[in-house]
């Protein structure tokens, strides 16, 4: 039975589509066929992060509106043949997605693929919406700072009481905390909200904790997911968010500030 | 020249019909006794001779007709004219009392009768269902409740959430929202959290926000109400 993930936040620039790639990308790895769909519609940027820009050929508001079928827009990736991407129009509005048409869509991959991965666009308007409604789990991604994490708490009432699920009375949104850009160094300053602090404010269970790192940046402009990126803290950090969403048992990484001088920057790369 | 048409209508038609709703006594029976009515009326006329004397009178059979009480139509309306009223109809009773009435030159009434109950029945007491609302699930950031009666919160109230209820609000866990009671103006209301960061607490319309809140009582159970006007937060 397919699962579907919506990767929100509420707040822009917090990481959705680094998030979304990466996981889409680590669970294509471990072997399950995976979907990733973007959502922000004449926003298009999930094609970049995943590096298939240039292959883009047929999007997802063309095949609501039957103009393409689902596998003409389908992207295979090329570091992974069990990952696909369904990108976002670039020259349309949100206001081309319908309930209809998206759930047709989700309909038809659920069918062929085991999960499917929603990139929210920010904001709670109808991309938002669209992207969450149809969803069986959530991953919602803060940073650890007020604003971000005061959306994410407005997107957490929003999945809970707007969503398929809630509007059908069937068990709720699993939902789940990724908090991204984490600097332990920082919240050590008193420069940034703690893990514990953000677990409190929002009381969710915590997936993974992300940390700051260059090589996000890096990964993005590349084009590859940076969970690929064998070296980067951000990469292995995304790695034990898939195993621990699979049910693994992983302890977590990245909170603490690391003790001496060199470790620390070996391993910041 | 200026036609007047009252004019006009006077001149052209003998009569014309309309309606008209006018103030009638009715007279409702309880007993079928011919003779505790007749004494009764007696006394009522007594004390006011000229306002009964000529004065038209509807009977209503309604509640002798559900206790399934007969009364002799024809006597009831003897009696009635001896005593100088003018009955002018009858309502609310059985088809064989309406043709009785009729023939006896007394018009039926058959407009809908409102259930009869006895004066001096006593009323059953209104009881007001009051309304518990339940929240189990947290309160969000951005999200709205409001209880009728009580409300009580087993989840977190997020900051940016608004909880309200003209009753009393529990909540156990953080309120960090703003949680107001007593919203209809019930001053006697109170609110119990375990741990008050609120934005807003307010009992019937008296508020204080964060600013004033005494930091001391974060992480314990307060309650909040009013005496003598003043907002009061202690620890429970």
């Amino acid at each position: 039975m397919a699962r579907i993930i919506v990767v929100t936040s509420g707040k822009g620039g917090v990481g959705k589509t680094t998030t979304s790639a990466a996981i889409a990308m680590g669970l294509a790895l471990k072997g399950f066929k995976t979907a990733v769909i973007d959502f922000d519609v004449g926003l298009r940027n999930l094609d970049l992060i995943m590096g298939c820009e240039r292959r883009v050929v047929y999007d997802f508001i063309n095949v609501i509106n039957g103009e393409a079928t689902l596998n003409q827009a389908l992207i295979k990736d090329k570091r992974c043949d069990k990952l696909y991407i369904l990108p976002a129009s670039q020259t349309r509005d949100k206001d081309a997605l319908t309930k209809d048409g998206v759930e047709k869509v989700l309909t038809e991959l659920k069918r062929d693929f085991e999960y499917i991965l929603c990139d929210s666009p920010a904001g709670i308007e109808r991309g938002a919406n669209f992207a969450m409604y149809f969803a069986d789990d959530a991953f919602v991604v803060t940073n650890p700072e007020v604003a971000s994490v005061r959306d994410s708490d407005r997107m957490l009432g929003i999945l809970a009481s707007k969503s398929q699920r809630a509007e059908t009375g069937q068990e709720p949104i699993k939902e789940f905390l990724l908090l991204s850009r984490y600097s332990p160094s920082r919240v050590k300053d008193g420069g940034m909200l703690s893990v514990d602090d953000v677990k409190e404010i929002l009381s969710l269970p915590l997936l993974g904790v992300i940390p700051e790192s260059k090589s996000v940046l890096e990964a993005s402009n590349a084009g590859v997911p940076v969970i690929l990126d064998e070296k980067s803290n951000a990469g292995a950090a995304y790695k034990d968010i898939v195993d621990r969403y699979l049910g693994e048992e992983v302890p977590h990484r990245f909170i603490k500030v690391k003790r001496g001088l060199f470790s620390g920057l070996f391993r910041s790369k | 020249m200026p036609i007047d048409t009252q004019d006009l209508l006077v001149t052209e038609s003998v009569l014309e019909f309309k309606s008209r709703a006018i103030n009638v006594s009715t007279l409702i029976l309880f007993s079928p006794q011919l003779d505790d009515i007749q004494e009764k009326l007696q006394q009522k006329i007594a004390q006011a001779p000229d306002f009964f004397r000529n004065s038209p009178l509807l009977i209503n059979l309604a509640y002798l007709l559900t206790h399934s009480q007969s009364i002799d139509i024809t006597k009831l309306i003897l009696l009635l004219r001896e005593l100088e009223f003018l009955p002018i109809g009858v309502q609310g009773g059985s088809k064989s009392q309406h043709q009785i009435a009729i023939a006896a030159g007394v018009p039926v009434h058959t407009m809908p009768v409102k259930k009869i109950t006895q004066p001096d029945s006593v009323q059953k007491p209104v009881i007001k269902k009051i309304e518990v609302k339940l929240i189990t699930q947290p309160v969000r950031s951005g999200q709205r409740i409001y209880a009728q009666g009580d409300l009580i919160i087993l989840a977190q109230v997020s900051a940016g959430a608004e909880v309200m209820a003209e009753g009393n609000i529990h909540i156990y866990a953080s309120l960090r929202g703003r949680a107001l009671a007593g919203v209809q103006g019930d001053i006697s209301r109170r609110i119990f959290c375990a741990d008050l960061q609120a934005e807003l607490v307010s009992i019937a319309g008296n508020y204080r926000l964060n600013d004033s809140l005494d930091n001391s009582l974060s992480k314990q159970n307060v309650q909040v109400f009013l005496q003598d006007q003043a907002l009061i937060i202690e620890a429970l």
